[in-house]
């Protein structure tokens, strides 16, 4: 009996020819934080999209807390528990800031909408979206964009939380102030974190462990000072022939 | 908050009060324009339900108007049904068609104009149904018999004067118009909202988006069907080339756009401006004298105020009042 969450097992993704993702497997321990890394097209996206349901594997499976969920819809994946955030941001633009937030909380209370905007702004005043909270969505700014994935994600209340590319165009200052964020946020809630980053200032900061892809395969995982020395890993950061 | 929502209430329940004393001074005439206003808004709600709040666009809402009216008006004119009974008849077949049109078109991943297109589908071969179907007069048309006694008012079998339609009509358009508040402040109007604005985002907060549009789609076909009892019922005859037609699912629906899709009280205002443009410009007309004038008058104020107010012409109206709405 394993301790894991979330179990990736040998999951593969082809789109016709191409092998996106190739026999990736990993844990993800309950109340850690793991870290998907690799160069651009490495396969980390449509990983994360095979897990949260938004494509199909083609095989392998993914196992939430002991459920097997391989092959179900988004919705349904959500509903089992993991709340995942998109690279390319997609707020309601229309309605918002707190709305935004408020359709992730609904799901709970029997849809009570004075619960769900508790909810929502408790959320909004930890991402230190509170003061925009009546704000459009569509009139924030990207690193406000990013926050708002973040607060929308949690207010489905997952056992996982996915994040793909939230430190991406932040500033080094907001860029540590979501770090902080989401330390605290799995210190106090012991929320389990499965993210995507380029940033390796964030990586470093905050991964209990981290999972190395390349070419859609696993060629490395470790904690953070073991795989920023792997020599697979330079070399594909690098090229064969670094010093 | 709470004080621009009471100013609201107070703007609105003055409007209502006025509008309940109408009958009191208004002449025949005034008074049908008012309950062609008071219909067009009905509908432009119905049609907002589905459009404005969950974001399908529906070109062919002209199918329930037909379904509701052709269900109320052949079951009272074959068999004495009042009707309030037909109209549940017609709500049925309406939210039976829904069923079809909502399956095919979001099981297959039927979108945007696509989908636009399959709706008007399912209006046109209905009409075309209808034209040959004897029981309900064919393409010659249905006439529902006039009340026996002209002066008396039954509401229950909608017979009588232009004062009670206009009544039933104003009934309706509030209740069209807090049903729509009412959902729009539950959850499911939150959801059908995040459909409309971003349907990938919504599914993977966990919303059910098959389910969830096809409320939409069902209530608003029903909503609808029971505006067409009531077209039926006023003017108490049907023909398929008209009740069915492309011309009536786009009528439907200007009144919403002009006003704003997705308002509350964007259907209600465009029904007002369109026939007040509408009656004014044929007054114009009729002075001037030369023949298509109001018609072409018509289409450049429309073109005008869809230039200028693209998000219709309640949002811009209520910032201009102070009222502050957030984002409907």
């Amino acid at each position: 009996m394993n301790s894991a969450l979330l179990t990736v097992d040998n999951l593969g993704k082809s789109f016709r020819g191409l092998r996106a993702v190739n026999q990736v497997g990993f844990e993800v321990p309950r109340g850690d934080i793991v870290a998907l890394i690799g160069p651009n097209g490495a396969g980390k996206t449509t990983t994360f999209n095979l897990i949260a349901g938004a494509l199909p594997p083609s095989d392998g499976r993914v196992i939430l807390d002991g459920h097997d969920i391989t092959g179900l819809g988004q919705a349904a994946i959500c509903r089992a528990g993991i709340g995942r955030t998109f690279q390319i941001v997609k707020p309601f633009a229309g309605l918002s800031v707190e709305e935004n937030v408020m359709v992730g909380a609904l799901r709970h209370d029997n849809g009570d909408v004075d619960k769900a905007r508790k909810a929502a702004n408790d959320i909004l005043h930890l991402l230190e979206l509170g003061d925009k909270a009546t704000h459009p969505a569509q009139t924030l700014t990207l690193p406000d964009r990013k926050r708002l994935e973040v607060a929308r994600a949690l207010a489905t209340r997952p056992k996982l939380l996915l994040l793909d590319e939230v430190m991406a165009g932040l500033r080094p200052v907001e860029c540590d102030r979501m770090v902080a964020i989401l330390t605290g946020l799995n210190k106090e809630t012991g929320l389990t974190i499965l993210l995507i980053e380029h940033v390796m200032r964030a990586v470093m900061a905050l991964s209990d462990h981290v999972v190395v892809l390349h070419h859609g395969e696993k060629i490395a995982e470790g904690t953070p000072a073991q795989v920023t020395s792997h020599p697979k890993v330079l070399e594909c950061y690098l090229g064969e022939d670094h010093e | 908050m709470s004080l621009l929502h009471d100013r609201r209430a107070q703007l609105l329940l003055g409007l209502l009060a006025l509008m309940a004393l109408v009958p009191l001074a208004a002449g025949d005439y005034l008074l049908s324009i008012l309950i062609t206003v008071l219909i067009q808004a009905y509908l432009g709600m119905s049609w907002n339900v589905m459009m404005g709040f969950a974001g399908q666009f529906s070109l062919g809402h002209a199918l329930y108007v037909g379904l509701g009216a052709y269900a109320g008006g052949a079951l009272f004119v074959h068999y004495g049904t009042p009707p309030w009974i037909g109209a549940i008849a017609g709500m049925a077949v309406s939210v039976l068609a829904g069923t079809v049109i909502g399956t095919l078109g979001f099981r297959f991943k039927v979108m945007g104009v696509y989908f636009a297109l399959l709706t008007i589908a399912f209006a046109e071969f209905t009409r075309v149904l209808f034209d040959h179907w004897g029981w309900v007069g064919a393409s010659s048309g249905l006439f529902l018999p006039p009340a026996a006694n002209a002066s008396a008012d039954n509401l229950w079998l909608l017979r009588g004067s232009a004062t009670m339609f206009y009544y039933v009509a104003l009934g309706m358009t509030v209740a069209a118009f807090w049903f729509s508040r009412a959902l729009l402040m539950r959850r499911i109007g939150y959801y059908w909202q995040a459909i409309r604005e971003d349907q990938d985002a919504a599914d993977a907060l966990g919303i059910d988006v098959f389910r969830t549009k096809m409320i939409a789609v069902l209530i608003s076909a029903a909503m609808t069907s029971l505006g067409g009892v009531f077209l039926a019922f006023f003017n108490n005859n049907l023909y398929p080339e008209s009740i069915f037609s492309m011309h009536r699912s786009i009528e439907l629906i200007l009144g919403t756009i002009i006003g704003g899709i997705g308002t509350l009280f964007g259907p209600i205002l465009g029904a007002v401006v369109l026939t007040a443009l509408g009656e004014g410009l044929t007054i114009l007309g009729a002075h001037i004298g030369i023949d298509g004038v109001k018609q072409i008058a018509y289409g450049i104020c429309l073109m005008l105020i869809l230039i200028l107010k693209p998000g219709g012409l309640w949002p811009w109206l209520r910032s201009r009042l102070g009222l502050a709405g957030g984002t409907r």
